[in-house]
């Protein structure tokens, strides 16, 4: 086992990390809130590359591997950052491997690497017609929506459409009416059958294997939010990080997040490098660094005392967005039973 | 960065599986099991003839010079099959220490029978008033000439009834804060005044309690300087606390997954086709895998010269809990019949599933317990204060 960077992937961490530094301060993430997107982050991030470096060059991007998009991934959840980097990339990928089969997907392909369309993906398939919960709904401009046998690429403006759905993490969450959008033309087919099917279980295994290390990054900087406090807060005299109450719980959750960090790291190496179990460790990854982000922001939140349950303070900000990123895909023990249905084949 | 095996791992793994298959005898398991002593000549013997004892030692001393692929392998599979290496265990850590703090009398002496597994040699921290606190102990060593007199007792001798040597920790200066009165001996244990008695535990290993009465031991047997044994301590502790069980989680996933695979819910449903069932496999599995990156990474650290101070302790802790929710966890998925005892012609799997539970209360306890790997990650990976 080899843990090390190069130093092509430092520099573009250090890339990433310092454009975040700039325009993803906690003032910013703020000010973004209730939508949860800030426009002019959006840009920044699309003029350095975010989502052209997840296509492979053969169609048109800077192809970069799985686990560099986790690196990336892993900042990107450190600043909770107000743009849906994660979903572009994913959704890009998709369109990317439908390409050679459909001119609509190649088409959108090419719109989305000009930089000049912002395509989403649904996690999950519609029921009765609508969409629930797509992520970056309320700002994309399409999103690719499985509907029954089909794998839809939906135009999201128009009267009706998209509803915006307030939501616990602030995210740019809509319910997407794919009838509305399909009696007024603007539904067109992706792919159809096992294709179908098959694209969109791949594009989520993506996700999943991205989500993991952003959801690392949200957990640890909870943890280092939570570790500054109580090394400077004190209560009868002595830092309560001296308590061991506190200190066992904050050991726990820096042992949680630095093995999630490394499944997250394997998952995504395993997607360009072990395909076969890429899936399974995908799955697995999410779950694990839900349930570690989820513990760490609880715990640093709870270690803040009355202050942590104040808007003022950041580690609501990490708290809420640990969870709700999460729970758009759904509860942890779900994607281990993904993780399982992979590893011994067939859904159940 | 890069997680792929060695491109020789795959068929060194399976001739160390076909090996230990053919080694672990139904005999030899019961045996283990009814005894509960973690030694086996036979099996140290046969290690022996296929040049797999003693790797990640020199030449000079006997050692086996296997590949650092070849070293992690071989310490994975005899994890995994249970295989009685406690007693190689200690007695290479502490050959490590003399290696490290000995005198040249001693290496010379000790090491070629240590390496080429001719003796046994043991732990002796733990007293019955103090284990996690290390330090506090009591056992007393009296200087005499160029001889000592010790006295006192050690808690958790394990294979201290077979062993050729203790490696004792004793109080030489009693007036001087805790950490500062300690020597280090190795107390050779066949002869007058030693005494074990037979300590027996959840999982059926047998450890001791051994007595110190009047023992008589020669300066020569003294490591590191007199009243500096914390300094060796340290050391010794520090390899303790890289330990992993994630071997062990492995064991009892491929195990749980087998017995899914040939039984059937009541509905006529293979087990392993239940979505819950495949949830609960597939957590253990995660963790499994987690533990070993946790692993891998505190190896890692070591072969770039860097000392895995928060991260050794990372390792121990996450495995030996994650075993321990495993083997609770799963138990619980199979049922009443997880009931059923090790050994027990009935029972799942022969008991492992069973035996797995028992086993997995040591493991957040010996070598460091969970309460000090998390007081060792705060100090040294958090910064926390103390």
């Amino acid at each position: 086992m080899d843990l090390s960077t190069s130093v092509e992937q430092d520099q573009m961490v250090d890339a990433f990390t310092s454009l975040y530094t700039r325009h993803s301060s906690s003032e910013r993430v703020r000010a973004a809130e209730p939508l949860g997107f800030d426009p002019d982050l959006w840009g920044q991030l699309q003029q350095l590359g975010t989502t052209a470096m997840a296509v492979a060059e053969a169609h048109g991007g800077w192809g970069a591997t799985t686990l560099d998009l986790a690196l990336v991934a892993e900042q990107h959840g450190r600043f909770v950052a107000p743009a849906p980097v994660i979903e572009a990339q994913v959704a890009a990928r998709l369109l990317a491997a439908a390409s050679s089969t459909s001119a609509t997907a190649a088409e959108a392909l090419a719109a989305v690497l000009a930089g000049e369309r912002l395509v989403t993906l649904a996690l999950h398939p519609a029921v009765g017609g609508r969409a629930g919960l797509v992520p970056a709904g309320a700002v994309a401009d399409a999103a690719i929506v499985p509907v029954d046998d089909s794998l839809l690429l939906v135009q999201l403006a128009g009267d009706g459409v998209r509803r915006a759905v307030g939501n616990l993490g602030s995210m740019p969450l809509a319910d997407v009416d794919v009838g509305v959008a399909e009696a007024a033309g603007r539904v067109e087919e992706l792919a159809s059958g096992a294709t179908a099917a098959h694209l969109h279980d791949a594009a989520l295994d993506d996700w999943l294997a991205l989500t993991a290390p952003a959801l690392v990054g949200i957990g640890a900087r909870a943890l280092d939010l939570g570790v500054e406090y109580v090394k400077e807060r004190k209560a009868w005299g002595v830092p309560i990080g001296s308590f061991q109450a506190v200190a066992h719980r904050l050991a726990d959750s820096a042992t949680a997040l630095d093995g999630s960090r490394l499944l997250a790291y394997k998952a995504a190496w395993a997607a360009d490098e072990e395909p076969g179990r890429a899936g399974e460790l995908a799955a697995m990854a999410f779950a694990h660094a839900a349930e570690a982000s989820r513990d760490a922001t609880y715990r640093s939140l709870h270690f803040h005392g009355g202050y942590g349950f104040m808007m003022e303070y950041d580690i609501q900000l990490l708290y809420r967005r640990a969870r709700a990123w999460a729970n758009v895909f759904a509860e942890p023990e779900v994607a281990y039973r993904r993780a399982g249905d992979k590893r011994y084949g067939g859904g159940a | 960065m890069d997680f792929r095996e060695h491109e020789d791992a795959a068929a060194f793994r399976a001739e160390v599986r076909a090996f230990l298959d053919e080694a672990m005898t139904p005999e030899l398991e019961e045996r283990m099991y009814r005894t509960g002593v973690s030694h086996d000549d036979e099996l140290n013997d046969a290690l022996r003839a296929r040049g797999w004892f003693a790797p990640g030692w020199s030449a000079e001393w006997g050692g086996d010079e296997l590949a650092p692929h070849e070293r992690d392998i071989l310490y994975v599979e005899l994890q995994r099959a249970d295989a009685p290496m406690i007693s190689r265990g200690t007695t290479f850590a502490i050959a490590r220490m003399i290696e490290h703090s000995g005198t040249e009398e001693m290496k010379r002496e000790i090491l070629p029978k240590a390496v080429r597994g001719e003796i046994v040699m043991v732990l002796g921290f733990s007293e019955p008033e103090s284990g996690s606190d290390v330090a506090a102990a009591q056992t007393r060593a009296v200087r005499d000439g160029d001889q000592w007199i010790v006295n006192g007792q050690k808690m958790f001798t394990t294979n201290g009834h077979i062993a050729d040597y203790v490696f004792l920790l004793t109080r030489t200066n009693p007036d001087v804060p805790k950490h500062k009165g300690l020597t280090m001996f190795l107390v050779p244990l066949k002869q007058q005044g030693v005494e074990a008695q037979g300590v027996f535990t959840l999982s059926g290993e047998r450890t001791n309690i051994t007595f110190y009465n009047d023992v008589r031991v020669d300066d020569r047997w003294r490591i590191g300087e007199v009243d500096h044994g914390w300094q060796v301590m340290t050391a010794a502790l520090q390899d303790e606390h890289t330990a992993s069980f994630g071997p062990r989680i492995d064991r009892l996933v491929a195990e749980c997954e087998a017995w899914a695979a040939s039984t059937v819910d009541a509905g006529g449903r293979r087990r392993i086709d239940d979505p819950e069932v495949r949830g609960r496999l597939a957590r253990a599995a995660a963790e499994a895998e987690v533990a070993t990156l946790l692993l891998g990474r505190a190896q890692w650290m070591n072969e770039q010269g860097h000392v895995p101070e928060a991260e050794g302790p990372m390792s121990k802790l996450y495995s030996s809990e994650a075993l321990e929710r495993a083997a609770q966890d799963l138990n619980a998925m199979l049922g009443p019949d997880a009931l059923r005892s090790y050994l027990e012609p009935s029972a799942p799997q022969g008991g492992r599933i069973e035996l797995a539970q028992r086993f997995s209360l040591g493991t957040t306890i010996y070598a460091g317990t969970s309460e000090v790997q998390r007081n060792i990650i705060a100090q040294r990976g958090l910064n926390l204060p103390r």
